[in-house]
């Protein structure tokens, strides 16, 4: 009998196709393998566990992690906690989906490449842009590609990306450049907005691109429409990296000049899951379609005139161009994109900017609550649903003491801003509560 | 599946206006309007065209559009080189616990101490099973693990005062290993296979030089072949001062009885989504974990998850000379519960027995096909192997033609025209988790396909029949993208 549920072979089973093989012992299959390089023993590895002995050692695991739906969660800085509805999680558990690889055989992959078409349709509306592809892993790497993607189109390696992009953003960005040799040059900051002064000094016409986030990282509406003029004169392309909850409400990247749109896709649908798996989503204006990363799902017909969709554009990609490939991308965050679409239909336009106004009016309630006790927000501009605190001299002791008490007040900004020390950065969405907020302001006010 | 006349609506063509799906808590704080409390210009004017539908519309929409989908739920799906075995239910479960699906990745340490151990325990896992002395659990897929893999070894030698450019991959690679060299900034030069589908060593031997940084290979090939002369050419690499990349895409072969730290290789990645079954997701989402040798250590991602001496788990970002972040945060956390999963589950007779069943299913399926089809090396294999449909050319058949003819018996077919170096190539992969009577169904269908195309050429020629579209027109596609829907104005 087997020994395994996912190892359907018995002894018998074993046997008569070892037989058909003309051999006796299973070893045989790898007597190519030479004997110095055989490994003679077991892999040191745990015994294998019953599902029953697996799920109770994964709920203990899961169980020292305090959740957020466990705690006040004011945390955000790239990764959101939104009311997820039930039907994603219908969607994305069948398994003609999750089961599924690459489309490459569009006859019976039609679900799959028809939500992509979906999906990228969805993504040009929200970004305000012509095309899009499906998907890239996650925001970060998909900020890496857009600035590669934006060397490589104007001929010039030097990007300028503001101090008020996520500082992981630019860390990712960074390791790109230096496989690519390209120069990142940062662009400072002013009262939690881009220095556009020091911009305006910056841009010359060595530079590929200018990188802005909208919002920025620290909830800011920077003058994107500006930043593209400004772009645009050097012969340098705007890449906007935003956050799509927002677009229900704000303008879009296209519409404000952004050459190349990006977005962390996380907060459409998709769980927290300590970072992973996201989706990295992406559109640009159709001069760049050939620099596009990744797959695109394109419109056709069969033989009898039926709509179907397929693959396209292939000569782009690592499987056709090889070293000469617009990236080397070939998995990408397919079934995290179908969330993300999933998602943007369960809203329709009318949700999503419902869940957009619910995140701004929350976020003032708190900004208002927080300054009551003496903590009020440090920057004066508009933003959109994450603010800035200063804790003051006791900021760590005052953080850690939340946490010891279920309260995540945010992201600590003094490791990746030394002059933001005993700063934090907060984030309010439509699944905090007003209850929350004052419970939170009423510790706050007690260890002030 | 079956053939409908009608297209097949699209979530926009199903829109009307007025119906809503959303459910969304009330407002318990003021109201605002945002309009007035973001800049001139900033308020949106023109709302995105998001379809309106009900929950019911959706549902059915989705559902729709899953059941014109082929997964290995569906049927076999022998997708050489993508290991498309069973996806176990157990692991969907674990994935959505809400101690793992509810954390943000920036909670206090003290507050995911059990995500913590359970990623320092796959790094210390994968390490094992690759030989490797530590693990970076952060590239997102195979792709971004070679290319995370070839700037560590890019930061090796510059760290040393050598400039090596050069990257030697064998002509049967996969197309993301001369991509990824690109990325990282390095050159790609192809090395040829000999006759019998080896690294050629005299064209190594010429290759390699003073600027080689880096040879990619894949072991077992692409073709399905364990590379004998491995130590060999290992050496041949070192002693010209270069290093060995292991691409892992066929690592499931070799579980328990071979290790790539005992060939010879200094970095290797694992694609979790092949050999330790995380489900694929339509394309997506993957892992790539990437292994490296002790020499190459320094230059791992940051952050690694590290166990102090009291047994409390900490992201370590201070690592000075890190090649620095690959990816956001630390890596699909959700794929690597499922992948954790896995290895508890088999254990290490368990792994060992996955690689024994996956060759034997794929000897066997060689042995049963060659004749009508050619084997393009028609000797001991690993968990994959390619034919050549070039015998049925003369019939005016090829194997895009055999592919989808498959499709009419319910099963995904194998990779085609890859690898480049065989002609007419369809390579399959078995797996170890499809049964013998599986296997023969496969092979009966294949043997009976090889018949028609002597006897009926133009019934395979058109196939498929059964399918929701026959064949598409990717040339149209291609020539006139249609890259979105358009709304009508």
């Amino acid at each position: 009998m087997s020994k395994f549920g996912y190892l359907p072979h018995t002894d018998e089973d074993r046997q008569h196709m070892l037989r058909t093989l003309g051999m006796t012992h299973i070893d045989e299959l790898f007597s190519d393998i030479p004997d110095s390089l055989q490994l003679g023993r077991a892999l040191d590895l745990p015994a294998g566990l019953s599902e029953w002995s697996l799920m109770q050692h994964l709920k203990e695991l899961a169980g020292r992690n305090r959740h957020v739906e466990d705690a006040i969660s004011f945390l955000g800085a790239g990764a959101y906690h939104h009311h997820i509805p039930s039907v994603v999680d219908a969607i994305i558990g069948r398994s003609e989906f999750y089961t599924a690889y690459t489309p490459y055989q569009p006859e019976i992959s039609q679900g799959i490449l028809q939500a992509i078409f979906e999906y990228q349709t969805l993504v040009c509306e929200l970004m305000g842009l012509d095309v899009s592809n499906a998907s890239l892993y996650d925001g970060p790497t998909a900020l890496g590609e857009a600035a590669m993607m934006a060397c490589s189109h104007t001929r010039r390696n030097r990007v300028l990306v503001t101090r008020t992009v996520h500082p992981e953003y630019r860390s990712v960005l960074g390791t790109y450049a230096r496989g690519q040799h390209a120069d990142v040059v940062e662009v400072p900051m002013r009262d939690g907005l881009t220095d556009m002064t020091a911009l305006a000094s910056q841009l010359s016409n060595e530079v590929a691109a200018v990188i802005v986030s909208y919002p920025n990282f620290f909830g800011g509406i920077e003058e994107v429409a500006r930043m593209a003029t400004m772009a645009h004169e050097h012969g340098a392309l705007l890449i906007v990296n935003t956050y799509p909850i927002a677009l229900g409400l704000l303008e879009s990247p296209g519409v404000l000049g952004a050459d190349i749109a990006v977005a962390e896709g996380q907060s459409l649908g998709n769980t927290l899951s300590f970072g992973g798996p996201y989706l990295g989503m992406m559109a640009v204006r159709t001069e760049l379609v050939r620099k596009l990363p990744g797959r695109i799902a394109g419109q056709t017909k069969d033989r009898d005139g039926r709509r179907g969709f397929v693959l396209t554009l292939q000569a782009r990609e690592q499987h056709i161009r090889r070293e000469k490939a617009s990236s080397n991308i070939c998995s990408n965050q397919a079934l995290n994109a179908l969330a993300a679409s999933v998602y943007l239909a369960d809203l329709g336009p009318q949700g999503l900017a419902e869940v957009g106004t619910q995140c701004m009016a929350k976020a003032r309630y708190a900004e208002s609550r927080f300054a009551q006790v003496g903590f009020g927000r440090v920057h004066d501009g508009p933003y959109f649903h994450e603010f800035v605190l200063n804790l003051g001299p006791h900021a760590e002791a005052i953080y850690e003491r939340l946490a010891d008490e279920g309260i995540y007040l945010g992201y600590p900004l003094g490791g990746a801003y030394p002059e933001l020390a005993g700063h934090v950065l907060v984030a309010v969405t439509e699944v905090v509560t007003k209850d929350q907020i004052d419970e939170t302001a009423r510790r706050l006010e007690a260890l002030r | 599946m079956s053939r409908q006349t009608a297209d097949f609506p699209l979530i926009f063509e199903r829109s009307k206006q007025g119906r809503i799906a959303y459910s969304l808590p009330p407002l318990d704080v003021p109201e605002v309007d945002p309009r007035t409390l973001l800049p001139d210009g900033y308020a949106r004017r023109k709302p995105p065209a998001l379809p309106e539908v009900s929950e019911v519309d959706l549902i059915r929409h989705y559902t729709g559009l899953s059941q014109r989908n082929h997964g290995v739920d569906s049927g076999f799906y022998p997708l050489g080189s993508c290991t498309m075995k069973y996806n176990p239910k157990r692991h969907e479960q674990a994935a959505r616990l809400p101690g793992f699906a509810l954390i943000h990745p920036y909670q206090p340490e003290k507050t995911v101490q059990g995500a913590l151990a359970l990623m320092y325990e796959l790094q210390g896992h994968l390490a094992e099973i690759t030989g490797m002395d530590a693990v970076s659990l952060e590239p997102a897929a195979g792709a971004a693990g070679e290319w995370t893999g070839l700037m560590m070894i890019r930061a090796y030698h510059e760290h040393r005062g050598e400039r090596r450019t050069k990257v030697l991959v064998p002509d049967s690679a996969h197309g993301t290993n001369p991509a990824s060299a690109a990325v990282a900034g390095l050159t790609t030069i192809t090395v040829a296979s000999d006759a019998s589908g080896s690294v050629d060593l005299a064209a190594l031997r010429a290759a390699v030089g003073s600027d080689t940084a880096a040879l990619m290979l894949t072991n077992p090939s692409t073709l399905g072949l364990f590379e004998e002369q491995i130590a060999e050419i290992a050496k041949i690499v070192h002693d010209a001062g270069g290093l060995l990349y292991y691409d892992g895409a066929n690592a499931n072969a070799i579980l328990g009885y071979t290790r790539p730290g005992d060939m010879g290789f200094d970095v290797v990645h694992l694609n979790l989504h092949k050999t330790f079954t995380t489900p694929h997701g339509g394309g997506g989402p993957g892992a790539g974990p990437v292994g490296v040798k002790a020499s190459l250590v320094p230059y791992l991602p940051v952050p690694l998850v590290s166990r102090d001496a009291s047994g409390t788990y900490h992201l370590e970002y201070d690592r000075p000379h890190s090649i620095g972040k690959v990816k956001g945060f630390y890596g699909n956390f959700g794929i690597l519960v499922r992948a954790y999963a896995y290895v508890r589950t088999m254990g290490p007779d368990g792994l060992k027995a996955v690689a024994q069943d996956a060759v034997l299913g794929a000897n066997y399926l060689r042995k049963r096909l060659s004749g009508p089809y050619v084997v393009a090396y028609d000797r001991l294999c690993k968990h994959e192997f390619v034919l050549s449909g070039k015998r049925l050319k003369e019939t005016g058949v090829r194997t895009l033609d055999v592919a989808k003819r498959i499709l009419d018996f319910g099963y995904h077919p194998p990779t085609i025209y890859f690898p480049l170096n065989v002609e007419e190539a369809l390579m399959i992969e078995p797996t170890e988790t499809e049964s013998l009577e599986t296997l023969d169904a496969f092979a009966d269908v294949l043997l009976q396909i090889a018949e028609e195309a002597r006897t009926d050429p133009q019934l395979v020629v058109q196939a498929p029949y059964t399918t929701v579209v026959n064949r598409l027109d990717e040339t149209l596609a291609a020539r006139s993208p249609v890259l979105r829907h358009q709304f009508q104005k």
